[in-house]
């Protein structure tokens, strides 16, 4: 007689988010992405269907990166001033699947760029290179909110996955998203509850559920990781067991978190005993991003191409069956 | 899962004799439930009851105790995941050393190994196992665990198929408990025993679950508990599952024979993809990962997953509400407050180490939680930060009264100016802005 093995019975999957359209669907993206549908806990393939794996997307900024660390700026050199070379790189050379552009330069406290300088940005964006695009707003509220209707309007047709929104400035942003087709990225504050709130306030305004994925905010490998990492399982857990108002993919900015950290930046002679300032970095980026796949992340925004390519190694014996 | 008082009541006599010192067998089974009593005050136990009662008050998952002084405990695990209370027993990390190097190589391995050693948020990260591995004779096998015996404090793992070089190698470190890992199945009986002379555990490899249930079931019989699954398979999909059976298997059916610590051998040749396959097993229940990498970075990464998998997350890790000077501090030293959430003080710690200018950091009670949320929970208030200066004498500490806030909570700059009496500078928002603006600090005189 063979093993009874635990196999669970969950009563709902995780809605398939379509990320791009092509041509024919009204877009100019030359391939779609889709990922979630998943059936159950990431890659226990035996007890329920994983359609789709998770995937990496590039981010890209469009001014001059600030802030990072040699041993992620020296990769990119000069293209990261120059942000359609930049793009152009990450799609031919590093095969980036998902473009993620950060719309940083329109921070009051960066560039203050007004809203038709980044219009125009996205549309030469949009026009010079084929991938499906998730689209970041510059984090201040108000700019946020002029800012991405606009693009929105740009991208009317190409699908793509647009944040992000919170609880509480979600109105204008989804009304744009919901009118010109895109995808929505729901914020919370590592909270479940919130998570929910967000999505149920997202939905009452006409926006489809297939449509929403969530950004549980997530820290780096040592700064607060583990929060994050327990709420996605729990509201995984809980979209599995019924909960449509969960079921939505999972969105991890792992590049911008785990380039942050110390042991990603610290130099060498500060402290000896860490090892290798370059290697070290790029396996925050990696250790911390494959964290959060087994905790059921879908996308994975990050940076370092080694950190990706590490990754999506892990990623394909994963989903081996 | 532990009986019920009431489940207990049924299986007792029921004579309400009163010998047990409870007046009745159900005020006897309720503090058998609380596991506030021992079975035995019962003497009319039948031996069925008995036998039903013991095996229900084990923990579904062995605990296994190793090593030196016994000091690596591993399983006693009792949830699926972490939020549903904690893992208990962290991933013991350690480097397979094989016997066929030179002793040139195998010291060099050594002085790495000996140099990881991590300090973060305030505990100590270090890998707790060496592995030697033999891939030539028993005399080899043993001559190198005497290299390392001797170049090394940390539990070993003794990975050989050959009966007798084990047993020699036992009786070399006898003291030290090592775990004995028999590469295989072959004369799985005959390792038991030698396990169970020397009372060590015993490392069982299978990577079919059936296999494994029939293997560890057949060393119950014949004595041997002190066992670890390893279950290193072909493929991760594999492992992961198995990973994950074997700990459902345990907790949720009962199945003891699988209520065993795991092991995981980490096979892959490049450190990147080595790191990566021992952190999908960190995440996913292994409690021993064997590894070949001893870059510090591979391992920093690795004890760091470690940590923050298995603290617990009910208690968030916090520091002592105290003010704490950071270098040759003086009266004129500038002074920063924020929480006592382990976390931020700690980072906030290595910043102004950074910094190289000595400061005072005040860590406020906040309960463990961190600036932003102590703020939105009201326990990092200006009150709460006025009654902290006067209670830690911070007067009698510095001979200015400029304090320094984390940027994000510069909102109550005014409020805390007024009900502390001190003058409030708003600090960067995160930690790591704080180099820069101490430096800019000093030099414009203000601190």
């Amino acid at each position: 007689m063979a093993m009874e093995l635990v196999k669970e019975k969950w009563l709902n999957a995780i809605n398939k988010v379509t990320i791009g359209s092509t041509a024919e669907e009204g877009g100019s993206r030359t391939k779609v992405v889709t990922l979630g549908g998943e059936e159950t806990l990431p890659f226990l393939h035996a007890e329920g269907a994983l359609p789709y794996k998770p995937v990496i997307a590039y981010e890209v900024w469009d001014t001059p990166a600030r802030d990072w660390p040699e041993g992620l700026s020296s990769v990119y050199g000069k293209v990261l001033n120059e942000p359609f070379a930049w793009a152009k790189i990450c799609v031919e050379e590093y095969k980036a699947e998902l473009l993620c552009v950060r719309l940083v330069g329109a921070h009051p406290d960066v560039e203050n760029r007004s809203v038709e300088e980044e219009a125009d940005f996205i549309e030469k964006i949009r026009k010079s290179c084929g991938v499906p695009l998730i689209v970041v707003g510059c984090g201040d509220t108000t700019k946020d909110n002029a800012l991405l209707p606009v693009c929105s309007q740009v991208l009317k047709g190409e699908h793509c996955l647009i944040g992000s929104v919170t609880q509480d400035n979600y109105k204008t942003i989804t009304a744009s998203c919901l009118a010109d087709g895109h995808n929505i990225i729901a914020e919370s504050p590592i909270d479940v509850n919130i998570a929910k709130q967000l999505n149920i306030l997202i939905s009452d305004m006409g926006m489809p559920l297939e449509r929403i994925v969530i950004d549980p905010t997530v820290g780096a490998l040592g700064y607060g990781f583990e929060y994050a990492y327990s709420i996605m399982e729990r509201s995984r857990l809980a979209a599995l067991a019924g909960d449509k108002m969960l079921a939505m993919p999972f969105i991890c900015f792992v590049g911008q978190e785990s380039w942050r950290a110390k042991e990603a930046r610290t130099a060498e002679d500060q402290h000896p005993e860490w090892g290798a300032v370059l290697e070290r970095g790029i396996i925050w980026e990696a250790v911390t991003a494959a964290g959060f796949l087994q905790a059921g992340a879908d996308i994975l925004v990050m940076r370092h191409p080694k950190a990706v390519e590490i990754v999506q190694k892990n990623i394909e014996e994963l989903m081996g069956k | 899962m532990a009986l019920s008082g009431l489940d207990i009541y049924k299986l007792l006599p029921k004579t309400n004799c009163r010998e047990c010192g409870f007046p009745t067998c159900l005020a006897f089974a309720m503090q058998l439930a609380k596991k506030a009593v021992e079975l035995g005050r019962c003497p009319y136990l039948s031996p069925e009851a008995k036998a039903t009662l013991e095996e229900s008050s084990l923990a579904p998952i062995r605990l296994i105790t190793f090593g030196k002084d016994k000091k690596i405990e591993l399983g006693n695990e009792t949830v699926l995941f972490r939020h549903e209370d904690k893992f208990y027993h962290p991933t013991a990390v350690g480097f397979i050393i094989d016997d066929n190097l030179s002793d040139k190589e195998i010291e060099e391995r050594l002085d790495r190994i000996n140099r990881l050693k991590f300090e973060r948020i305030g505990q100590l990260l270090e890998p707790e196992l060496v592995a030697i591995r033999q891939n030539a004779d028993k005399k080899r096998f043993v001559e190198v665990l005497k290299i390392i015996s001797q170049k090394i404090d940390l539990s070993f793992v003794l990975m050989s198929s050959d009966i007798d070089s084990q047993k020699e190698a036992l009786s070399c470190v006898a003291d030290k408990k090592p775990l004995v890992h028999p590469q295989g199945k072959e004369n799985l009986q005959e390792f038991a025993k030698l396990a169970q002379e020397f009372k060590v555990p015993l490392v069982v490899c299978s990577s079919d679950l059936e296999e494994m249930s029939h293997l560890t079931k057949a060393l119950k019989k014949q004595g041997w508990e002190d066992l670890i699954l390893d279950i290193t398979a072909k493929s991760l999909t594999e492992e992961i599952w198995n990973l994950t059976q074997i700990r459902r298997l345990a907790l949720k059916k009962k199945d003891r024979s699988f209520g065993y610590p795991t092991l995981m051998v980490v096979d892959e040749k490049d450190p990147y993809l080595e790191t990566i396959k021992a952190a999908d097993y960190i995440a996913k229940y292994a409690s021993i990962v064997l590894m070949q990498g001893t870059q510090p970075w591979q391992i920093l990464s690795l004890l760091t997953l470690r940590q923050n998998i298995y603290s617990d997350p009910q208690k968030p890790l916090q520091i002592e509400p105290k003010v704490y000077p950071v270098g040759q501090v003086n009266e004129k030293s500038p002074v920063l407050v924020t929480t006592n959430f382990s976390l931020t003080y700690y980072t906030v710690l290595g910043e102004v180490e950074a910094s190289r200018i000595p400061s005072y950091i005040m860590s406020v009670d906040t309960e463990g939680m961190s600036v932003l949320t102590a703020w939105a929970a009201e326990k990092f208030t200006p009150d709460k930060i006025s009654s902290s200066i006067e209670s830690f004498g911070v007067k009698n500490l510095v001979r200015h009264n400029r304090l320094v806030i984390p940027g994000y909570v510069a909102v109550m700059s005014g409020d805390l100016e007024e009900k502390s009496g001190w003058q409030v500078i708003v600090g960067p928002k995160e930690a790591s802005g704080i180099p820069a603006f101490l430096k800019n600090l000093t030099r414009t005189g203000v601190g």
